[in-house]
This record gives C-alpha cells, structure tokens and sequence, in this order.
C-alpha cells in the first residue's frame, strides 16, 4: 500500500503547489477574497480528482461518472485551479476569472464551467444534492460514487443536519461527505462563533461511518477515501483537519485572509514558499 | 383536486419509471395506492421540506422527473432557496405539488393558509406557475407538467372540488381557457375561486349580463393574447383569485396591460394583504374576505357603473 501511495503522493504535492500558485494568481489579478478558504481543501481535490473519482474530462456528462459538489462554493477557486489541471479546460482561461463575461464566477456555476455538478455559492445545499444523486445511483443499480465537500461553517445550517439524518437513515453508502475542518468560519473561529465539537460523535449518532484525518496528507486523505467505500450500509463523512490559508504562511490560521485579495509583495512572498 | 391529482400521477408513473413522487410526510389517505403500488418511485423524506428539495434536485440532476407533495407553506415558503438555487437557476424538471390553496385549510389557521404563494412562485426565474380551477383541469396539468423541462409549481385546492368542465378543455401551458363566452365584461378566474367564478356569471346572465369566463390555470407565462383579446372585445376586465393582493392574477393581469399599453378597466378581486383575525371554516374566510359569490357579484355590478 505504501509503495503505491508514496509515488502518488510525491505527484500530488506537486500538482498541489501548483494549483495553490494558480489560487494566489488569480486572486491577486481579481483582487478577490476567499483564498484561505481555498488553499485549505487543495489536498482533498488533488487527491480526489487525481486518484480518486472516475471521470472523464472529455465526457464532463458521462452517465456513471463519479459526482463531485462542492458545497462550499466560495472555494471556487481551488475547484476551478483543479479542473483546470485534470483537462476541463486550459488552465490559460482562468485568466478570465471575475472578468466581465466569464466563466468563471466568485462561486462556481454548473451553467458555465464543465466538470462542475452543481452552482453553489449559498451554504447548506450540497448534501441535500448528494443525497438526490446517491439516492437516483441507488435505486438505478449504479456505482457511481458522489462526494460531498462542505465547509465546517455550513454545518452551522439546519439544512446540513437534515440530510445527515436522511443520508443515515436511507444507508447511502455511496455518499462520502469530506468536512473541511479548518476551524475557522466567516467572522471568527468555529470555536467562539457556533461549537461543532463533539463534532465526529455528532456524525456517529447519525448512522454514518466517521473518520477524522490530516486534510493536507494526500496518503491519508487516499487512505480514507479508499476505506469509506469499502462500506456497505452507512454513508460516510471525513473530517478532514485542515488550515486555513495552508501553504502561504502569512495566510495560515487567520480569518484577515477569508476576505483580503493578496498585494504585488504578498503573491511574490506567497509564490516563493509555493515554488518547487 | 389531491384525488386527482395522484390518480393521474399514478397513471403516470406505470408508463415512465423516471416519475418520481417524494412527500415531506404528508398524504395520509391520499398517497398509500402510489406508495404501495411504485415503492421505486416514491418516497418519505420527512418533516424535512429543505432536503426534500435538494433531493429532489439531485435525483433530476440523475435523469428523474420529480414531484414533490406537501402543504403549501411548508412546501414552498420553508424551502424558498432551495427552490430557487437548486431547482430553478438549474433548470430542473421538478414540481412541487402544494395542497391547500388559499383558505382551503380553513380552521387549521394562519399557518397553513396559503395567500401570498402565487407571488412568491411567480418571481422566481424560470418557474411556471400552474393553478388549476377543478379537477378536470388537475388531471391536464399534471399530464401536460410530466412532459415539461423545467420547474413547476402546482397550486391545488384540497379534497371534494367540484368538475367545472363538462367535457376535457384543450389544455396548454400558458394559455386560458374560455369557459363561456359574453360581451359585457371578462371574468378571468384561476385556482380555488373558478367554481365562484362559474355561479357568479352564471347569475350575471340570469340577471340579462352576459360576460366572457376565462379559466386561467396558468398564471406563469400569463396568457397575454387572450387578455389582449378580452380587453379589446369587452369593455373590462375583472380577475379573482384567493390570493393577497400582490403579486397573484391580477398583478399578472396588470404587468400584461401596463408592459403591453393596453387600454381598459381592470377590477382585481383578491383577498387581503392580511392574515386572518378570526377563526373559521373555508367558507366563512372567503366571505370575510369578499370573495363569496354575492361579494364578487356586487363587486363586478359597482365596477360597471
């Protein structure tokens, strides 16, 4: 196992520095916000798009593909820098980002940009979804897996806990729901704001299969990935612990870089600790 | 219309597979014959109106065409953006089947009355806003919605509607349907209010004033040729609805006239902007509300004076 993973990983920490540089970039030509929110699920979407989800760039519709929501839209970025490098589009295109005209939007539209299931942008949506694709793969005899990645913020919304006890209760166990716990929401720390914890015996009570892991070790991430599927009747949810900000110093554990678009001196910085 | 409705689902639902019909635990008498004969295809999501919508768009996401059934406030007002950001903005073809329009819940109260529904549903971007006057008109919208790319909303009374039309109307989307034709004024009716709409022109003729009918079950897209045609034919127009004021046929009615620059008189007949102070049955609300037939009636002769 570790043979295998340990190439995949080397791999994975390239192509993820890689898409932090592009989330820094195209922040900084936006001069847009939200890129702590989208450095800290990088790992989790190299990995997935990388090693995990079945899909095919050229057939964004493919019937069986895996689904993939990105519940916490305003994370787009990283999703965007991603799809990107996985053959969506060319990478040259993001160029475009808030520019009048885009494709590409502040919070990402199945509309416009393929490889994206489902536009997100207001939190709480993506589970309910999930749970409607699942559940449509369920009953159709299909294998496809859809993989759910929601902010710890939006668990603040009754909606997130709604299709906890349905996901549980219908036994989805295609559904694989990655939290990206970074422990801090948009005004403050989950801590002070709305307490998750006890975060994973919550999930636990609700009939899911619970694991908690590093969210930036790319081993672990396939790791879990690979052993929530193995389940049978229970949908399963990874709590995947993470860093606001992670990879760029300056940005790490703060919530200044929920909001600020980074400087001429702040993207040369962040770029010189993201080069290979 | 509920009857109806599912009856007609049913039937529906043995043809095509891809029919589906959640409920956020509500039917009782009503929905056990599509449970028990399409378990497949129906399901129980709970008293829990905001995931019943994301499922149901995540199953139309997966090729399903989904009916979603509860009470009107719940299924509409509780899950708004859920409505708009799931469904609509994805162009999705569910349908959320609402029960109990207007007073219909009569002494369940404020909460389950459903007055500003029409407004709400309309606005929404890419909606189509079905409300059907009996159950004959039931059975053509859920027939016609079934094939429809696109949300709906479908607006029903509750049980024990009486058939308003003798024989099956041609029904389309978008497009009234002329009940009985006259010169002296056009009635358009939608929804709960079309059986008052019928007794009401029906003593109007008795009494020597014969006035155009029109059913208008959809109210999104609005039918503008045959207002257009109405209020070039006949010297006004009335609208009733059991709906507030804002927002339902009548607004529809007006946007037509005002974006169009068509000159005539316009009388809306709504219920108020208002909940309801008193506690009654469905009949007494409506006559509180102006909306029983001698209202209507007196309504329609002041105007014309």
């Amino acid at each position: 196992m570790a043979e295998t993973i340990a190439p995949i990983a080397n791999d994975l920490a390239v192509k993820s520095r890689s898409v932090r540089r592009t989330i820094v970039e195209m922040a900084h030509r936006a001069h847009c916000g939200h890129v702590g929110s989208a450095l800290s699920t990088v790992d989790i979407l190299s990995v997935l798009y990388h090693s995990f989800l079945r899909i095919d760039p050229t057939q964004p519709q493919w019937a069986d593909r895996d689904r993939f929501i990105l519940s916490k839209g305003h994370g787009c970025t990283a999703l965007y820098a991603t799809l990107a490098q996985r053959g969506f589009f060319p990478v040259a295109e993001l160029e475009t980002f808030l520019r009048d005209g885009t494709l590409f939007a502040g919070h990402p539209s199945a509309r416009h940009v393929p490889g994206v299931e489902l536009s997100t942008g207001s939190l709480g949506h993506g589970i309910n979804v999930g749970i409607g694709m699942a559940l449509a793969g369920k009953r159709g005899e299909k294998n496809y897996r859809t993989v759910v990645l929601v902010s710890d913020g939006e668990c603040d919304e009754g909606s997130t806990w709604e299709a906890a006890l349905t996901a549980g209760f219908w036994k989805l166990n295609k559904l694989i729901v990655i939290v990206d716990y970074n422990k801090i929401q948009s005004f403050g720390r989950v801590a002070d704001i709305m307490e998750l914890e006890p975060f994973a015996a919550k999930w636990t009570t609700f009939n899911w299969h619970v694991q908690e892991i590093n969210g930036h070790d790319h081993a672990e991430i396939a790791r879990a990935l690979s052993k929530a599927t193995e389940e049978t009747q229970r949908p399963s949810v990874i709590i995947a612990h993470t860093i606001k900000g992670k990879g760029v110093s300056f940005m790490e554990d703060t919530v200044d870089w929920h909001y600020w678009p980074p400087s001429d001196d702040q993207k040369a910085k962040a770029f010189s600790e993201l080069c290979d | 219309m509920r009857t109806t409705f599912v009856k007609t689902l049913e039937a529906i639902a043995a043809k095509d597979q891809n029919i589906m019909l959640l409920t956020g635990d509500l039917g009782f008498t009503v929905l056990e014959n599509f449970r028990d004969t399409y378990p497949k295809q129906y399901l129980n999501a709970g008293v829990a109106e905001q995931n019943m919508i994301g499922v149901a768009a995540g199953l139309a996401l997966c090729g399903k065409r989904v009916f979603v059934y509860s009470i009107i406030p719940f299924v509409t007002f509780r899950c708004l953006e859920q409505i708009r950001n799931d469904l609509c903005y994805h162009r999705l073809p569910v349908c959320i089947v609402g029960v109990g329009a207007g007073y219909s819940y009569g002494h369940q109260g404020a909460t389950h009355h459903a007055m500003e529904d029409i407004s709400i549903m309309r606005s929404l971007s890419g909606m189509t806003v079905v409300c059907p006057g009996d159950p004959v008109e039931t059975e053509c919208a859920v027939r016609t919605i079934a094939t429809h790319d696109g949300p709906c909303y479908l607006r029903l009374g509750k049980a024990g509607e009486p058939r308003l039309h003798t024989s099956v109307p041609d029904f389309h989307l978008g497009k009234a349907i002329l009940m009985q034709e006259g010169t002296e004024a056009t009635l358009i009716a939608t929804s709960t209010m079309l059986e008052t709409a019928v007794k009401v022109t029906k003593i109007l003729a008795e009494k020597g004033m014969l006035i155009r009918l029109l059913s208008m079950p959809t109210v999104k897209p609005i039918d503008t040729d045959a207002i257009r045609a109405a209020a070039i034919d006949t010297p006004f127009l009335v609208t009733l609805e059991e709906h507030s004021p804002i927002g339902g046929l009548g607004s529809a009615v007006a946007e037509v006239l005002s974006v169009h620059d068509i000159r005539t008189r316009h009388l809306l007949i709504s219920g108020p902007s208002m909940f309801t102070d008193t506690i009654g049955s469905t009949a007494f609300l409506r006559r509180q509300a102006g909306l029983d037939e001698e209202s209507v009636r007196e309504k329609i002769l002041h105007f014309k004076k």
